[in-house]
């Protein structure tokens, strides 16, 4: 398994982290896009195509999808690999995202969480997460070759 | 070099002058340490380390976190020379204290994260832009006089 199911704590920690975003998951990834895209510009590299001033339709719109991607996510902490099997495809053999970039939107995602939910973000909680954001970054590159 | 604008160190002297050094620097510690708990190899004599609660009331984590952010206080003041004010620092965390510089983009990661709890809306994505370039050039600056 890719993310030990004999971390009961872990589990609910993220269960509970994503539910603090309520209604906002989407608009929580659109902000960690943009955050990527201004503190990383290197990631931009893989929207040419996309209008990258604040508020874009594009950026929200894929913001939406990565936010319903990772409650996907959190709906099959004991199954990943099955669950994000199609998107594990996707960024293998379409997108071939370098595996770095995983890193910086995970962290952003990180940043987004913190400043929007500081009082849940607990050291612990932050592990939980982080941990979640990297499981979740394996399974996306584990087809790459 | 890492060149920053007029209006990131203002945005960054903005942030700065509104951290509590102490209390930011034993909590961005701490949570190195939790979050990412094999860099507790350079503290094997900081005492009790055994869990979360534990590590975020160390004394000695506390102490020494006030005084990694403290320094890092130097780098508000030299960004336009981050290799020179950071020259003997970088001899001592590769003479001295045998660090892997991967470390300094961890802190550096884990003091924005910090910075986000304590700002919320007012870490904005261009604020948060300002700081992480802070906090590569100076782990950049880190790594420089390493041999």
């Amino acid at each position: 398994k890719v993310l030990s199911a004999a971390h009961k704590n872990n589990i609910n920690n993220i269960k509970a982290a994503w539910k603090a975003t309520g209604g906002h998951a989407g608009e929580r990834g659109a902000e960690a896009l943009e955050r990527m895209f201004l503190s990383f510009p290197t990631t931009k590299t893989y929207f040419p195509h996309f209008d990258m001033s604040h508020g874009s339709a594009q950026i929200k719109t894929h913001g939406k999808k990565v936010a319903d991607a990772l409650s996907n996510a959190v709906n099959h902490l004991d199954d990943m690999p099955t669950a994000l099997s199609a998107l594990s495809d996707l960024h293998a053999h379409k997108l071939r995202v370098d595996p770095v970039n995983f890193k910086l939107l995970s962290h952003c995602l990180l940043v987004t969480l913190a400043s929007h939910h500081s009082a849940e973000f607990t050291p612990v909680v932050h592990t939980s997460l982080d941990k979640f954001f990297a499981a979740v970054s394996t399974v996306l590159t584990s087809k790459y070759r | 070099m890492v060149h920053f604008t007029a209006e990131e160190k203002s945005t960054i002297l903005s942030v700065w002058g509104k951290v509590n050094v102490e209390e930011a620097g034993g909590e961005a510690l701490g949570r190195l340490l939790v979050v990412y708990p094999w860099t507790q190899r350079f503290f094997d004599n900081f005492g009790n380390l055994s869990s979360p609660s534990a590590i975020m009331g160390n004394p000695k984590v506390k102490a020494h976190g006030k005084k990694v952010l403290t320094s890092f206080g130097e780098a508000v003041k030299n960004m336009d020379n981050l290799k020179g004010a950071f020259a003997k620092l970088s001899e001592l965390h590769c003479d001295k204290l045998h660090v892997d510089p991967e470390n300094f983009k961890l802190l550096g990661n884990v003091m924005v994260i910090i910075l986000a709890t304590h700002f919320g809306k007012e870490f904005t994505p261009d604020v948060q832009a300002a700081w992480q370039k802070l906090v590569s050039g100076v782990a950049t600056a880190l790594a420089h006089k390493y041999h």
